[in-house]
């Protein structure tokens, strides 16, 4: 009896101590991003590492502004989102309202398939399909802002489809059927009556697929052409801060090695803000 | 219900439709928002199937023999060692992210008490840490695993990297399944006079387990799809790793080295439909555990 009761308190420490797992693994992330980057910031000069437009860290001396990649990142992210956002939420209307039943069981693993698929092959896919296409355009190198965005866009859509599917699913049936009582259409209770009511679930589903297009890597990599420089048109390469990371962290070295990690914090406190709105907006959205 | 309707007489119906005739713009509205929708969702699906087509279509036929012997060497690119690399990464990956998930989403549902401030902070740091994107994973675990605890670019900070990356995404799994315990299985335990933690191990658990089990196959297919997080924990040796603290190249790896240097596309294209394969794979077991899930 004595025995089984210290069982019973040693396994609810051990899964209480489980549970602060992922306490001890964020606080382990912000210290070791922000001990080894923010001391390169302030080598450098906060305001000329985040605003300087030039990022040269073989000149002599180097100089390390990350302007044209912030500009980069969110270049492609509003590109991404401009695609991504309208084609998800509209499938998503599909799914939720237009589809039979049977095409919904089809489709929906579809939608899931589409989030697993790994971004390395979106980058290959890009890299021999739409890299090609986007050379037609004159102009266009190929590699640029726009292949880039598209591409994200089309990375974004499970997100947002999943977000704002189930978002609109939770509208209560009364809202569509109190509209068709009224002689509405079914496109346009589902469009006046019905969406505006999930418009903060949407709203959260397009955040988070900003989320995952700012953070996004391997892909972009290999569609976006790289150059870092502060970009002029949509048909011209770019850079983003993941790609920096990626490319040169191996042979980086010395003050170059920490301008890099100190990138990586840029792009994290933007992805924390991005994820506080996501937060704030699904509480908003729970509470309605 | 339509015949019935059908037979009565029409004037003494009240439908509740109006005299007049709809506007005619609501008509054309309606058409163009209906052409809208169905037009999204033919696109999505429409990328969604030629990506997977093009890519079997053009990979299959360079699936060589060739490509699969042990050795890797510069002119045949043979994948074998690094699908076993993968294989090795997604157990050991696993075998840290599995406990530690499991148990606390076990914490969250069975033990912690509501309005417990701790775990409200458990949630949030959670939710925070599915939103992270892999190449900041990878950033932490190249400062911390590789430089600060000295295990070089290994098997072991690769997979401990990756381990925090899939917490959330088996954690949150068996929450779901957990909450969907019905609470009369635990009351009947308790009745019959077992503990806490035999009901959790010997009820709760069992009754939760095609719900964690779909979480874990999700998590198989991350981890085997993960690029960014790798390249500077694990890695990108080619041969197979020697032991825990030896590098090595996961599939995925593998597949952006070879299509960066642009020297090997056609292996890449084989690689691709690899990879492809088992993400394929793994998501339809983890819908048939799912579909499995809702009919019980």
């Amino acid at each position: 009896m004595k025995r089984q009761k210290i069982l019973e308190t040693g396994m609810s420490w051990l899964f209480a101590l489980c549970a602060c797992m992922s306490i001890v693994a964020v606080v382990l992330i912000c210290v070791f991003l922000f001990a080894n980057g923010v001391p390169a910031m302030k080598e450098i000069g906060f305001i000329k590492f985040l605003l300087g437009t030039d990022w040269a860290p073989k000149n002599q001396p180097a100089s390390y502004g990350i302007l044209p990649m912030i500009i980069g990142s969110l270049c492609v992210t509003i590109g991404a989102v401009v695609i991504g956002v309208p084609i998800g939420l509209l499938t998503a209307v599909f799914l939720s309202r237009f589809c039979p039943k049977k095409l919904h069981s089809v489709l929906e693993p579809l939608v899931q398939l589409m989030a697993g698929i790994p971004s390395i092959i979106y980058g290959f896919f890009g890299l021999v399909v739409m890299v090609p296409l986007a050379r037609m355009i004159p102009g266009c190198t190929g590699v640029s802002m726009l292949t880039a965005s598209v591409l994200l866009g089309i990375m974004i859509l499970p997100t947002i489809i999943n977000l704002s599917e189930s978002a609109l699913n939770a509208v209560p049936d009364s809202y569509y059927e109190g509209a068709l009582a009224l002689g509405a259409t079914h496109e346009r209770s589902v469009f006046f009556a019905v969406l505006p009511a999930a418009k903060s679930g949407i709203l959260a589903a397009a955040v988070l697929g900003i989320g995952r297009a700012i953070g996004e890597t391997m892909a972009v990599i290999m569609v976006a052409g790289n150059q870092a420089r502060i970009p002029t048109s949509m048909l011209k390469g770019i850079r983003t801060m993941t790609a920096n990371i990626v490319l040169e962290m191996g042979y980086a070295t010395g003050l170059h090695r920490q301008a890099l990690i100190a990138t990586g914090v840029v792009l994290f406190v933007f992805i924390l803000i991005i994820n506080l709105t996501f937060s704030i907006l699904k509480k908003r959205g729970e509470k309605v | 219900m339509s015949s019935r309707t059908m037979a009565l007489p029409k004037q003494r119906i009240r439908t509740g439709r109006r005299s007049n005739p709809p506007e005619p713009t609501q008509g054309i509205q309606s058409l163009v928002l209906r052409v809208l929708v169905y037009g999204a969702a033919i696109c999505t699906f429409a990328v969604l199937l030629f990506l997977i087509g093009y890519i079997l279509i053009r990979g299959i036929p360079y699936l060589t023999p060739d490509l699969f012997s042990l050795e890797y060497t510069s002119e045949n690119c043979s994948m074998l060692p690094s699908i076993i690399t993968t294989v090795e990464m997604t157990l050991l990956s696993l075998v840290i992210a599995i406990p530690v998930s499991v148990f606390t989403a076990v914490y969250l549902v069975e033990y912690a008490k509501k309005g417990n401030k701790l775990v409200g902070l458990m949630r949030l740091t959670t939710e925070t840490l599915s939103g992270i994107p892999s190449i900041v994973y990878g950033l932490f675990g190249m400062l911390f695993f590789v430089t600060q605890l000295h295990w070089k670019l290994s098997l072991l900070s690769g997979s401990l990297t990756l381990s925090i990356m899939v917490l959330p995404l088996i954690m949150r799994s068996t929450e779901e399944a957990l909450l969907a315990v019905p609470d009369l299985y635990r009351e009947a335990s308790f009745g019959l006079g077992a503990g806490r933690l035999r009901t959790v191990f010997r009820i709760v658990l069992p009754s939760a387990m095609p719900g964690i089990l779909a979480g874990i196959i999700l998590a198989v297919g991350r981890i085997v799809g993960e690029t960014a997080a790798l390249i500077y924990t694990a890695g990108t040796a080619t041969e197979l790793p020697s032991g825990l603290f030896s590098s090595g190249r996961t599939l995925a790896v593998h597949m952006y080295c070879l299509s960066s240097e642009g020297l090997h596309t056609d292996q890449a294209y084989a690689t691709a439909v690899v990879l492809l394969l088992i993400v394929l794979a793994m998501n339809t077991i983890s819908a048939l555990i799912a579909r499995k899930l809702t009919k019980n």
